[in-house]
């Protein structure tokens, strides 16, 4: 294998893990219970006038 | 002894002292390289840049002489005292940008269909307005509309008057100096050859200052908000300004052969050049025509329909999903070329998980709706809201399928393409900035809209428009590609490159005749907002209006 190769093949594999760690990650912030309240909260931030 | 309560006399603050400094120092910069350019163009943009620092001096003296002693307040009676000055520029700007780039894309469209319209004139044949149509409907229409918009929604999502006094304004103006610079050169015959990136090296080292200044601006007002939470459209536009930075930056790699010559060289080459140039490329469609534009849907859509967005929490995965996506999607714009295979199968692959994100912002911005849908019969501004998230829908849909390489195969170099690109730019990118204008024009002069009525012509007319030219366009670039790989029984090409051509006439007609429909609509629109602005203030106007703009 040349190093071209080898480093394109460990670029796309790493890179293929950190995309999924990091949609896992942003998914899981988006669905935690806890944050149910304070994204409701947000969801009005446009509506609420000052 | 002075009396204690004697008023406080006016001092030169740094920020004035310093940018006054800085563009008499570019004024004597520019008109020294202006005496030793290479070419009348560059003498002619060395001269406009020294007479717009003159320019900005003498305005930054004149505001001095005319401010108040204090700077302004942030909060009035306990309200922020939001900053619309800049906010009104860009806003009319964009009207402006906007009926000159839809009249020069009507121009050039003619052009097509009739040859003679170039008049055999090297400054308005098809090479050369072309760049100033595209720049002009992308970089200076809707640049406006997301510089209006985001300094808006930045200011009122975070209940706080937008940070610094004289830096917005040395980025919206110094932005569309920048415009006016790149779109003199394309006439002049200035370019760099790279598709959207056409401004050479001197009006990009201007374009990076003001992008800078306006990510500051941008930041430093995100980081004085009384909110808790920085509200998703926000985070939208961020990603718009620090992508779009990133992109100039990598696909601007390139050493001038002079600081006397509009000439540069860029440090990619070959395949690299491509591959750096369709990732910009490609971007700027992402982040500059989708993500800032999504910004607007996310506030402008519930803003206008009074109720929340359908899921904040979609709206959530729907931002990083469609950031980690769209970056990788630019090599399907080199599909059977010198770019490795890999790539370009990476660059379809990312282009169809694409789909995922852009249906889910769809879906979030049209569920807003969700209870509140009769509002559109009787609200043509919502209306146009919501049609160009279907369009969004639509474009985004038809993009990923393009991008497959079998389709793109008949696809690409075809007029398919120039359709695609319109159902997007027309439908998404225009509707919703016609959308969020008529809502925002209103709130920040502090006066009630015109006419709905006229709202509906316009409407309508740019509709009918959209779907004239997109249809025309699809069967030229199917018939295109069809004809270009026609065989006879024998194995030579059945078609001559000029028959093809030939074939698209009835075509071509059918899109100016679109495209004709589309600018009488923006017409429309810039009568609409002559006659509101005309009337005279109604500080009591209640029509989706937030609140009376507090003072300057």
């Amino acid at each position: 294998m040349t190093a071209y190769e080898s480093w394109r093949e460990f670029a796309a594999n790493s890179g293929l893990f950190f995309f999924i760690l990091l949609f896992a990650g942003a998914t899981a912030y988006a669905l935690w219970p806890s944050n149910r309240e304070k994204f409701r909260r947000a969801a009005e931030t446009p509506l609420r006038e000052d | 002894m002075a009396p204690t309560d004697a008023p406080a006399t006016k001092s030169v603050t740094v920020s004035e002292a310093a940018t006054t400094l800085l563009f008499i120092a570019l004024a004597t910069l520019a008109g020294f390289i202006a005496s030793r350019a290479h070419t009348p163009a560059y003498a002619f943009h060395a001269a406009l840049f020294a007479l717009g620092s003159i320019i900005a001096v003498f305005a930054l003296l004149k505001r001095y002489e005319l401010r108040d002693v204090e700077a302004p307040a942030q909060f009035i009676d306990g309200r922020p005292n939001y900053n619309y000055g800049p906010i009104r520029f860009c806003a009319l700007a964009a009207l402006f940008w906007g009926v000159a780039g839809f009249a020069v894309g009507l121009y050039i469209a003619l052009e097509l269909a009739f040859p003679a319209f170039n008049l055999d004139l090297p400054w308005i044949n098809f090479g050369r307005l072309r760049p100033l149509h595209t720049s002009a409907v992308i970089f200076a229409f809707g640049g406006n509309v997301l510089l209006a918009t985001s300094f808006y929604v930045v200011q009122r999502t975070c209940r706080t008057r937008l940070a610094g006094e004289i830096a917005p304004w040395f980025v919206v103006l110094g932005y569309n100096f920048f415009i006016l610079i790149a779109g003199t050169g394309y006439l002049l015959g200035v370019t760099r050859g790279h598709e959207y990136a056409e401004p050479e090296w001197y009006a990009i080292l201007w374009l990076v200052v003001v992008w800078v200044v306006y990510l500051i601006v941008f930041l430093a007002t995100l980081a004085k908000r009384e909110e808790p939470h920085i509200y998703v459209a926000n985070w939208f536009y961020l990603a718009f300004i620090v992508t779009v930075a990133v992109l100039v930056l990598g696909n601007n790699a390139e050493i001038p052969i002079s600081v006397f010559s509009p000439k540069s060289v860029i440090v990619w080459a070959g395949v690299q050049d491509a591959m750096i140039q369709w990732w910009y490329g490609h971007n700027a469609v992402g982040f500059f025509l989708t993500a800032g534009f999504l910004g607007i849907m996310y506030y402008f859509v519930p803003k206008r329909a009074e109720r929340p967005i359908y899921s904040y929490r979609l709206s959530i995965v729907h931002f990083w999903a469609l950031i980690f996506l769209y970056i990788w999607a630019g090599p399907h714009h080199l599909h059977y070329t010198a770019l490795p295979d890999w790539a370009q199968t990476l660059g379809m692959t990312f282009s169809i998980m694409l789909w995922m994100p852009s249906w889910g912002g769809m879906i979030n911005g049209l569920m807003t709706l969700s209870g509140a849908w009769d509002r559109l019969r009787t609200d043509p501004v919502l209306r146009m809201l919501v049609v160009s998230v279907a369009f969004y829908g639509m474009s985004t849909f038809e993009g990923p399928l393009m991008s497959v390489k079998t389709v793109n195969a008949l696809s690409h170099y075809t007029d398919w393409g120039i359709g695609h690109v319109h159902s997007g730019s027309l439908g998404w990118v225009g509707f919703v900035s016609f959308g969020a204008l008529y809502c925002l024009i209103p709130w920040v002069f502090g006066r009630k809209l015109y006419s709905l009525k006229l709202v509906d012509w316009h409407f309508w007319i740019a509709t009918i428009g959209i779907v004239f030219y997109i249809s025309a366009m699809w069967v030229a670039g199917i018939m295109q590609g069809l004809m270009w790989r026609a065989y006879t029984p024998q194995g030579f090409l059945e078609y001559s490159f000029i028959e093809t051509t030939d074939a698209l006439h009835p075509e071509y007609v059918i899109r100016a005749a679109g495209g004709g429909l589309f600018l009488i609509g923006a017409l429309i629109m810039v009568y609409n907002i002559y006659k509101t602005l005309r009337a005279p203030s109604a500080a009591s106007a209640t029509e989706f209006s937030p609140l009376p703009a507090p003072a300057q």
